[in-house]
């Protein structure tokens, strides 16, 4: 493929602001890790710290009194703890899908976006993580989870859906990190040949593996890249239909449901855009990103949260549907109880947040209306807590037998842990913006239009003409004497 | 029989001559040239992966797709085995009137183990296949070569290679119109 200008009349737009060189893109992303962090920063990371001490305070009361300080009870065995866990998961697949889906698709747009949407991906899953090893009641035991030996001699159960999460998630994290960390190394570089201090050179140095930007280096690079993307597209679909599999699989009425897979994994999708969209507005504004960052990016996110955030609203509508048809009382009186229940108000918060909010986008005004996407966004990621805490405690608080209802109210330490893992992510992903490279630096140059070595800078009229179309063979000979041109200007 | 202590200058030897080019039109252009030229151990820096460089400089395509294949194999074995011993030999636990080892039952696990290894031989088999970590190489000797991750584009030959001679070479790369040539040298071990 040739260079070609973006075609507007097809919707082609350019993907960084004209006049953004390669040094452009050099300087101002390492220079993020290199200049004096802005005041707002440090802002946000007191704050960020504070949430963590949060969250130190109540895992230590946790593991000293016990899960009983938390709300669960009998019949809501399951309450914010496993709801924290499928929303911080499903945060982390919007990650995934940007660095891997589109890559597969060849959505160049990605490359401003997908190292910051693959860094929330790995610190969300380090939040979700979290909650499986702390609800167990005896942390100290959370081995027994693990396929290991053990004094007792017994094995897990394979034919376990919690077990095949704890296979789900933690390939999905592994993953995550080494794709991520293959994206890293040729901008470790770029950092490492930048540094003026010994700490840095040595610290990046390490981190940068030796990497020189051999083109036979780049050429296994760039097949492990492409592997990876076609390794973490199933895996991250196949990642939140196993977390619902840990509820359609049981007999719960509200819970044992075909439609579970599909409808997790657009939810995941769906809250994970809008946690991108929430992070994405701050971080462009306070390190002044906008040329990188375009509106055309955020008005694509915006489009595929009004997607998903559709697909979401659908399968609540099927849910109701099915429990009808299927003509079973237990199933018709659980979402009954649901919308009309002592729930109603989380019901309706969430059919709010998730079905109604993502319409507005149907009009590129509001898509590109930046104070109402951030709102827009907040609300999705409430709606979307919403929808976990929903399906979890309305099925179990009213389910068979009229004799074991009953009813869940949070105490403070759930509020507490959940705000604690808040403290989590954001101090680790403070830390990540301040000393790695946020945007993909080799990716965005990759993308620029002087990276192409049919592009001339002697006139974009030469180029014009034989376009985009042709052979690679054809192309690359127009582009010989373009480049011959060019050279006769300079000479 | 002492020999008189050489100086530092004479215990280097040449091991590779750098060129400079300033855009991606022209290092692909020289390295067509090079290829042409027949060297082996050459090479060619650039920023970000110059699309059609492979073909340029002639390369075979790369062999990590068999060993990701060799990995995924023993994943999805592995986990089958894993299974087998646990909840069919050692341990059986009977739920849903299944035998302790029901294949179809865990296929999650296979799955995901399978992805698991895969992933490994796919980064471990990119490092291997390239050499790296490799934090010594005579290139890092040239400062110009930092801006090989901002916006220099590099073509290398090595000393090792048969082809190889100072002058000769570099004559050949002064054809190729680079904006800056050096010797490197290295260390005689």
């Amino acid at each position: 493929m040739g260079y070609h200008e973006p075609l507007t009349e097809i919707g082609e737009f350019p993907l960084v602001q004209p006049g953004t060189t390669m040094r452009v893109v050099t300087e101002t992303v390492a220079g993020v890790t290199e200049n004096p962090a802005p005041k707002g920063w440090w802002m946000l990371f007191a704050v960020a710290l504070s949430f963590l001490g949060i969250f130190g305070g109540t895992i230590g009361y946790l593991f000293w009194r016990g899960v009983g300080i938390w709300g669960n009870n009998n019949p809501v065995y399951w309450g914010w703890d496993i709801t924290n866990f499928v929303w911080w998961v499903g945060i982390g697949h919007a990650g995934t899908l940007i660095s891997a889906v589109l890559f597969l698709f060849r959505q160049k747009w990605r490359t401003a976006i997908n190292r910051f949407a693959e860094a929330m991906t790995i610190f969300a899953v380090i939040c979700a993580l979290i909650f499986p090893g702390i609800h167990v009641g005896r942390p100290w035991l959370a081995y027994y989870m693990f396929p290991l030996p053990n004094q007792m001699g017994i094995w897990p159960n394979f034919k376990s859906p919690l077990l095949w999460d704890l296979f789900a998630v933690g390939t999905y994290f592994t993953v995550s990190l080494l794709f991520w960390y293959v994206g890293l190394i040729p901008d470790f570089a770029t950092l490492r040949d930048r540094s003026k201090t010994q700490v840095r050179r040595v610290v990046y140095g390490l981190l940068a593996f030796g990497w020189r930007g051999s083109n036979r280096h780049w050429q296994n690079y760039e097949r492990a890249y492409l592997i990876l993307a076609a390794l973490s597209t199933p895996l991250v679909l196949s990642v939140h239909s196993v977390v619902s599999f840990d509820f359609a699989t049981s007999l719960e009425p509200g819970w044992h449901t075909t439609i579970f897979p599909p409808y997790f994994v657009a939810g995941a999708v769906f809250s994970g855009f809008a946690m991108v969209m929430t992070l994405l507005l701050v971080t462009r504004q306070v390190f002044k990103l906008e040329h990188i960052v375009t509106m055309k990016h955020l008005d694509l996110m915006n489009k595929i949260m009004l997607v998903t955030g559709s697909l979401v609203g659908y399968a609540y509508a099927m849910e109701f549907f099915t429990a009808w048809y299927s003509g079973n009382t237990y199933e018709r009186y659980v979402f009954m109880n649901r919308a009309f229940g002592p729930y109603a108000w989380a019901y309706w918060a969430m059919v709010s947040c998730n079905v109604i909010s993502p319409q507005f986008y149907w009009f590129k005004s509001l898509r590109q209306n930046i104070p109402l996407m951030f709102v827009i966004s907040i609300v999705i990621n409430i709606g979307m807590w919403f929808e976990r805490f929903v399906i979890i405690v309305t099925s179990l608080h009213r389910d068979f037998l009229p004799g074991s209802w009953g009813y869940f109210h949070a105490t403070i330490f759930d509020f507490c842990t959940y705000l604690g893992t808040f403290g989590v992510f954001f101090t680790l992903f403070l830390l990540f913006i301040r000393w790695v490279p946020m945007i993909a630096i080799a990716e965005v140059k990759a993308t620029l239009p002087e990276a192409d070595p049919h592009f001339s800078a002697a006139g974009t009229g030469s180029h014009a003409s034989h376009g985009s179309h042709g052979s690679h063979g054809e192309a690359h000979g127009a582009a010989a004497g373009v480049h011959a041109a060019a050279h006769g200007v300079a000479e | 029989m002492s020999a008189p202590t050489p100086t530092r200058a004479a215990k280097k030897r040449p091991a590779l001559l750098l060129a400079q080019f300033e855009s991606t039109a022209d290092v692909l252009h020289a390295a067509e040239k090079v290829r042409e030229a027949g060297y082996q151990k050459w090479d060619v820096h650039t920023p970000f992966p110059v699309h059609g460089m492979d073909k340029a400089m002639g390369l075979p395509d790369s062999k990590l797709g068999w060993i990701v294949a060799t990995m995924a194999i023993i994943g999805f074995c592995s986990a089958l085995s894993m299974y087998y011993f646990m909840n069919g030999v050692d341990y059986a636990i009977i739920v849903g009137g299944k035998p302790g080892f029901s294949p179809p039952a865990a296929v999650p696990v296979y799955f995901e183990v399978t992805v698991l290894l895969s992933a490994f031989g796919t980064v471990f088999g990119m490092f291997h296949l390239n050499g790296l970590p490799r934090h010594h190489h005579p290139i890092f000797e040239s400062d110009r070569f930092a801006a090989v991750t901002d916006d220099k584009y590099f073509i290398s030959i090595e000393a090792g290679d048969s082809k190889f001679d100072v002058n000769e070479t570099r004559g050949f790369l002064e054809n190729l119109h680079p904006t800056h040539i050096e010797l490197l040298e290295e260390a005689v071990s």
